[in-house]
C-alpha cells in the first residue's frame, strides 16, 4: 500500500536542509512531496496524527550483520531487516562477511532476493575486496557494482602485503567504488579480544592495542592520498583515529568514517567482570577515547553512527571471555541509546540526528536518508519518550546478545515508512 | 554513561559477603585474606598429626576440572579435598574437546546433575572460572586454580601464608616480583594481595617486554634492573620463565634473561640480609634462579609447597560454608 | 553480674570427684584436654586447683562438627594444639556446658585423630540435659534443666560465671 500519507503535527527532524520544525509531511506515491501546506488536491488515504513525535528521515546503518547467506542459525534477512524497521531504520549496509563470501554477483543477487522477500528495509550489499576475503586476489568490483554493491570491503581481513592493499586501492578508484575499511593492523591485533590498557592487564586477557587502529588509519589515509581512491573507515575506536582523519579531511581526501554505538556509550572498564556481552571489535577502549569520539560526531568529523549490529545464537556468547564471539545484537536499541547520549548531553540532536540519516547517506553517494521534497518517502515516527523495558522476546532480531536486556530504555519507533508503505506500525506488532 | 550490575554483589561472595566461590583476589577485604591465612594457620596445625584428616566435607564430592594440565597444582588441590574427607574426581580435559563454549556448558550439567558440589577450575583462558561460576546453580563453589594470565589466588594466598609466617606482618615489608609478569597470572594475585594486606612497596622487576601494559596501575613501582629493584627487598619472588618466550621476540635468549634477571647470589646480596626467597615452581634452575639460592638458607620455597594444601583447605572449606549460607538463606526467604 | 551457679563451689565439687573416680580407676596425672572456648577455661581451673603440671589440651572441633552442612564453617576456628602425646594416655577432657552430646561426640572424633588415647574421662561444669546422644559426664559440677528457650553461656576467663540466655522470637 502505497498511497497518500499525512504525517501531522510532528516535529520535523531533518538535518539534510537543517530543519527542526512542527509541521505536516505529505506524502504520495512513494515521495515526500511536501512539508507545511498541503499540495494541490492531496486527499490523504491515511493521516497520522504525530504530535509530541519526531518525524526523521529513515535511518541509515553503514554495517549491520545480516548473517545471510550462510549463518542462518544465528539471523536471517527476515528477522534483521524486521528489526532494523522496528529500530527506525530505512536503510542498511551489510558487510560481506557471509558464506560464501559475497565476492560474486551471485551472492549480491541473492542478498537482493531475500531482502525483496522480506519486504522490509532497503539492503545494499557491500561486497569482497578481495576474492574470499583472503586478501590476495582482486574480486570482481566491476561486476559487484553492477549487481548493486555499494562499496567493497575486505573487513579485519589481513592483505598479503602492502602491494596487494595498494593495487586494491588503484583498481577500486579506477572503478569509481568506496572501500569500506575496518582500520587494524592484522599483527598487533591478533589474539587480542579487548582494549590494550588497564583492564586487560588486570583481566589478563591479550590486548588490541590503540595503535593497531591509529597506524592503519594512517597508512589507508596515506595509500588513499596517494592512489585518489575514494575511502570509508569504519568503525573508530581511538582519538588518534578522529584526529589522523580530520586532517585527512582538511587536506581535502575524499574520505569517511563511521563510529559504532557501543564505542559512544562505553569503555573497557565495563568488561570487569568478564561480561562477554562487551566482548566488540572494535574494543571498547579509553574514555578519552569515547569523549573524542562523541566530540568527533558532534563536529561532523565523524559522518555517521553505525550500529554494528551483530546478531548470535546464545552459545556464542557462552565460553570464556575470549573464546565468545565478538559483537552485540543492537540494531533495535540504537535510537533509545542516541536519546539517552542527547538527553545527557554528550551528543547533540541535530549531530546524532544527520550521522544516523544524511551523514550515512552522503557516505553512500545515495539521496536517501532525507525528507526534501522528491526523496524517497523513508520515514521514521519516534516517540521520543515511551518507557520500555528491553527482554528477550519484545526484541525481534534473532540475535538476543543484547547488553541492555532486562534494562529500561526510553524511545523508540514506533512506525517506519520505506518508500511511502508502513512497513512496521507498533500498534498491529502489539496485537 | 549507563551502568549495567554495578549494584549486584560480587560474584564471588555470599549475601553475608562471605566467600562462595574464589575467583580472585581483587575486590576482596583485607579480612577476607586474613580469614583465609587465619584458617588455613589451622589446617597446617591439622597437617601435622598422625591422622591428618578431618571430617568437614564428607560426603561433598570435589570435581577437579582441569582444562589445563598442571599435576602439581591438581595434587595439592586433590590431597587438600581428601584431608578434608571430600570425595574427589579428577577430569583432565584437553581444551580442543571443549572448544565450544556450548559442549563446556555441556559438561558443567553433566557434573552438576551427578551432585557435584564444588569444582576446581584450571583453564589456559582468562575469566574462564568466572563464566562457569555465573552458569552453575547455587549448589556449586567454583575455586580457580589458575586461569589464563589473571588470576592464581589459592598461589597467591599461599605465597601470603608464608611470608607472614617468616616476616609475621605485611606492613613495612617491600615486596620485589621477578621476570615475566606479563603471562604471570600468579604475579598479578600476589600484587593484589600483598597491597591489599599492607604491605609498604611492591616492586616489579622486568624488562618492558614482560610488563603488562599499564603495570604502574596494579599499585606496584617499576623497575628494569635487578641491581635498583633488588635493593633492601624484605622478599624477593622470582617467577617461572616458559620457553616459548623466546619466539614471540619478547626476550633474546634465556641466558641473557639470567644475566640481567637471574636470581643470584651476588644479586640477593642487594636485598636485606634476612630476605626471603620464592618461586611458585616449577623452577627452571639456571634461568630464573641459581640452584645455590633456590637450595640455600635463605630459600623458602618447600615451606610454600607445605602450605599451598593448608591454603587451599582453608579456601574449600570456607566456600563450601559460603555456598551452604547462602542456600540456607535462600531457603528461609522461601 | 549474677552467676547462674556458684562456679567456684562446682568446681572444688569437680576437682574432689575427680581425684575419687581417678583413684578408683588407678588413673595417675591424666592429660587435661578443653573443648574450646568454655572448656578450655575450665581445664586451666581445674588444673590449677589440683596442682597438677603440663599444659592443658586444646580442642577446636570447628572441622568435626556434624552441623557444617547446616551452617557451615565457624568463622573464627582456631587451631586445636594437644602439646602432648595423647596415644596411650588417659584423657580428661573437659567442656563448660554438656547438652546435646553431639560436640562431645565431635571432640572424642577428633581426639582419636590425634592417637588412641588409653581411656577418656568426660568433665563437664554444667550439665543442662537434652541429650540427643547416648553421652554421659563422668563428672558434672552443676545441673540445671532449662526451658526450650533458656541457654547458658560461659563467661571467663576470670573470673568464671554462668549467664541464662532466654531467646526471644523464634530460633
Amino acid at each position: 500500500m502505497s498511497g497518500r500519507i499525512l504525517i501531522k503535527g510532528g516535529r520535523i527532524i531533518d538535518p539534510s536542509q537543517s530543519l527542526d520544525t512542527q509541521s505536516d509531511l505529505y506524502i504520495a506515491d512513494g515521495e515526500v512531496v511536501a512539508i507545511g501546506a498541503a499540495p494541490a488536491d492531496f486527499n490523504a488515504d491515511m493521516m497520522i496524527e504525530a504530535a509530541g513525535s519526531w518525524v526523521t528521515p529513515g535511518l541509515v546503518d553503514l554495517c549491520a550483520y545480516l548473517r545471510e547467506p550462510g549463518y542462518e542459525h544465528k539471523a536471517s534477512i527476515a528477522s534483521e531487516s524486521l528489526a532494523a524497521v522496528k529500530g527506525g531504520f530505512t536503510t542498511l549496509c551489510c558487510p560481506p562477511a557471509t558464506s560464501p563470501v559475497n565476492d560474486t554477483a551471485a551472492v549480491t543477487n541473492l542478498i537482493y532476493d531475500q531482502a525483496l522477500t522480506a519486504g522490509k528495509a532497503k539492503i545494499l550489499p557491500i561486497g569482497a575486496l578481495t576474492k574470499g576475503l583472503a586478501g590476495e586476489q582482486l574480486s570482481e568490483m566491476h561486476a559487484l557494482r553492477e549487481a548493486g554493491c555499494v562499496g567493497v570491503s575486505n573487513l579485519r581481513y589481513p592483505f598479503r602485503d602492502n602491494q596487494v592493499m595498494k593495487r586494491c586501492l588503484e583498481y577500486a578508484c579506477s572503478q569509481d567504488i568506496t572501500i569500506f575499511v575496518c582500520p587494524e593492523d592484522y599483527a598487533l591485533a591478533k589474539d587480542g579480544c579487548v582494549h590494550e590498557g588497564a583492564t586487560s592487564g588486570l583481566l589478563g586477557l591479550s590486548g588490541i592495542p590503540a595503535i593497531a587502529e591509529t597506524m592503519a588509519v594512517a597508512q589507508w589515509l596515506i595509500l588513499a592520498e596517494e592512489t585518489e581512491a575514494r575511502i570509508h573507515l569504519g568503525q573508530l575506536s581511538c582519538a588518534k583515529s578522529v584526529e589522523l582523519v580530520a586532517d585527512a579531511k582538511r587536506r581535502g581526501l575524499k574520505v569517511t568514517c563511521d563510529v559504532a554505538l557501543a564505542n559512544l556509550i562505553y569503555t573497557d572498564a565495563v568488561i570487569k567482570d568478564f561480561n562477554p556481552a562487551f566482548h566488540v571489535r572494535p574494543p571498547l577502549r579509553r574514555e578519552e577515547d569515547r569523549k573524542a569520539l562523541l566530540k568527533g560526531v558532534n563536529d561532523g568529523v565523524i559522518d555517521a553512527i553505525c550500529s554494528h549490529h551483530q546478531p548470535h545464537e546464545s552459545a556464542a556468547k557462552l565460553a570464556p571471555f575470549a573464546e565468545t564471539r565478538s559483537g552485540m545484537s543492537v540494531i533495535e536499541l540504537v535510537l533509545p541509546q542516541i536519546i539517552a547520549l542527547t538527553t545527557s548531553g554528550e551528543l547533540r540532536l541535530d549531530a546524532a540526528m544527520r550521522a544516523l540519516t544524511t551523514g550515512p547517506a552522503q557516505v553512500l553517494e545515495l539521496s536517501t536518508g532525507s525528507l526534501q521534497i522528491g526523496s524517497a518517502a523513508d520515514v521514521a515516527l519516534i516517540d521520543p519518550t515511551e518507557k520500555w523495558l528491553v527482554t528477550e522476546s519484545n526484541l525481534v532480531s534473532k540475535g538476543k546478545n543484547c547488553p541492555w536486556l532486562d534494562t529500561e530504555v526510553v524511545g523508540l519507533a514506533y512506525k517506519t515508512i520505506v518508500e511511502g508503505r508502513v512497513v512496521y506500525d507498533r500498534a498491529l506488532m502489539m496485537e | 554513561m549507563p551502568s549495567i550490575d554495578d549494584e549486584l554483589s560480587p560474584l564471588q561472595l555470599n549475601r553475608f559477603q562471605h566467600l562462595r566461590h574464589f575467583l580472585t583476589i581483587e575486590g576482596l577485604s583485607r579480612k577476607h585474606l586474613t580469614d583465609i591465612l587465619d584458617t588455613a594457620d589451622t589446617f597446617i596445625e591439622v597437617g601435622s598429626r598422625s591422622i591428618k584428616k578431618v571430617p568437614l566435607l564428607r560426603g561433598k564430592t570435589v570435581a577437579n576440572l582441569f582444562f589445563e594440565a598442571s599435576t602439581r597444582t591438581r595434587t595439592t588441590f586433590e590431597l587438600a579435598a581428601k584431608r578434608l574427607s571430600a570425595d574427589v574426581l579428577n577430569i583432565n580435559i584437553t581444551t580442543s574437546a571443549t572448544s565450544k563454549g556450548e559442549s563446556l556448558s555441556d559438561m558443567l550439567r553433566n557434573l552438576e546433575a551427578m551432585a557435584v558440589d564444588m569444582f576446581v577450575v584450571r583453564h589456559a583462558q582468562s575469566g574462564a572460572p568466572h563464566f562457569i561460576a555465573k552458569s552453575v546453580t547455587p549448589r556449586v563453589s567454583v575455586i580457580n586454580a589458575g586461569d589464563g594470565r589473571h588470576a592464581h589466588p589459592t598461589q597467591a594466598m599461599l605465597d601470603m601464608l608464608t611470608i607472614r609466617q617468616h616476616k609475621h606482618k605485611f606492613e613495612g615489608l617491600k615486596v620485589a616480583i621477578v621476570g615475566d609478569i606479563l603471562h604471570s597470572r600468579v604475579a598479578r594475585s600476589q600484587i593484589q594481595a600483598l597491597n591489599l594486606l599492607g604491605a609498604e612497596e611492591v616492586r616489579v622487576i622486568a624488562p618492558d617486554t614482560l610488563l603488562p601494559p599499564y603495570v604502574d596501575q596494579f599499585g606496584v613501582k617499576v623497575f628494569s634492573s635487578m641491581k635498583e629493584g633488588m635493593r633492601d627487598v624484605d622478599v624477593v619472588i622470582m617467577l617461572r620463565l616458559q620457553k616459548e618466550r623466546m619466539e614471540g621476540a619478547l626476550l633474546p635468549s634465556e641466558q641473557e634473561f639470567f644475566r640481567l634477571y637471574g636470581l643470584s647470589q651476588d644479586k640477593l646480596a642487594l636485598a636485606k640480609p634476612d630476605a626471603i626467597v620464592m618461586h611458585p615452581g616449577p623452577i627452571n634452575r639456571g634461568v630464573e634462579i641459581e640452584s645455590a639460592v633456590a637450595d640455600g638458607p635463605q630459600s623458602v620455597i618447600l615451606n610454600q609447597v607445605t602450605n599451598g594444601i593448608a591454603v587451599r583447605m582453608a579456601v574449600m572449606s570456607m566456600a563450601m560454608s559460603g555456598q551452604i549460607a547462602e542456600l540456607t538463606a535462600d531457603e528461609e526467604v522461601a | 553480674m549474677t552467676s547462674l551457679i556458684d562456679v567456684d563451689a562446682a568446681m572444688r565439687d569437680m576437682v574432689e570427684k575427680l581425684k575419687l573416680l581417678c583413684a578408683e580407676r588407678n588413673i595417675d596425672k591424666p592429660a587435661l584436654v578443653g573443648i574450646h572456648t568454655g572448656g578450655v577455661w575450665v581445664a586451666r581451673r581445674l588444673q590449677s586447683l589440683l596442682g597438677w603440671d603440663g599444659p592443658v589440651g586444646e580442642l577446636d572441633i570447628s572441622f568435626y562438627r556434624d552441623d557444617f552442612t547446616r551452617i557451615g564453617l565457624n568463622p573464627k576456628v582456631k587451631a586445636s594444639s594437644l602439646p602432648f602425646e595423647t596415644e596411650g594416655r588417659d584423657v580428661v577432657l573437659v567442656d563448660d556446658v554438656i547438652m546435646s552430646g553431639r560436640t562431645i561426640r565431635a571432640a572424642m572424633n577428633e581426639l582419636f585423630d590425634f592417637g588412641r588415647p588409653a581411656s577418656i574421662l568426660l568433665v563437664a561444669l554444667m550439665d543442662v540435659g537434652g541429650r540427643d546422644l547416648p553421652i554421659q559426664p563422668d563428672v558434672v559440677g552443676a545441673s540445671r534443666r532449662l526451658e526450650s528457650n533458656q541457654r547458658v553461656k560461659l563467661l571467663g576467663p576470670d573470673p568464671l560465671a554462668v549467664e541464662l540466655r532466654e531467646k526471644t522470637g523464634s530460633s
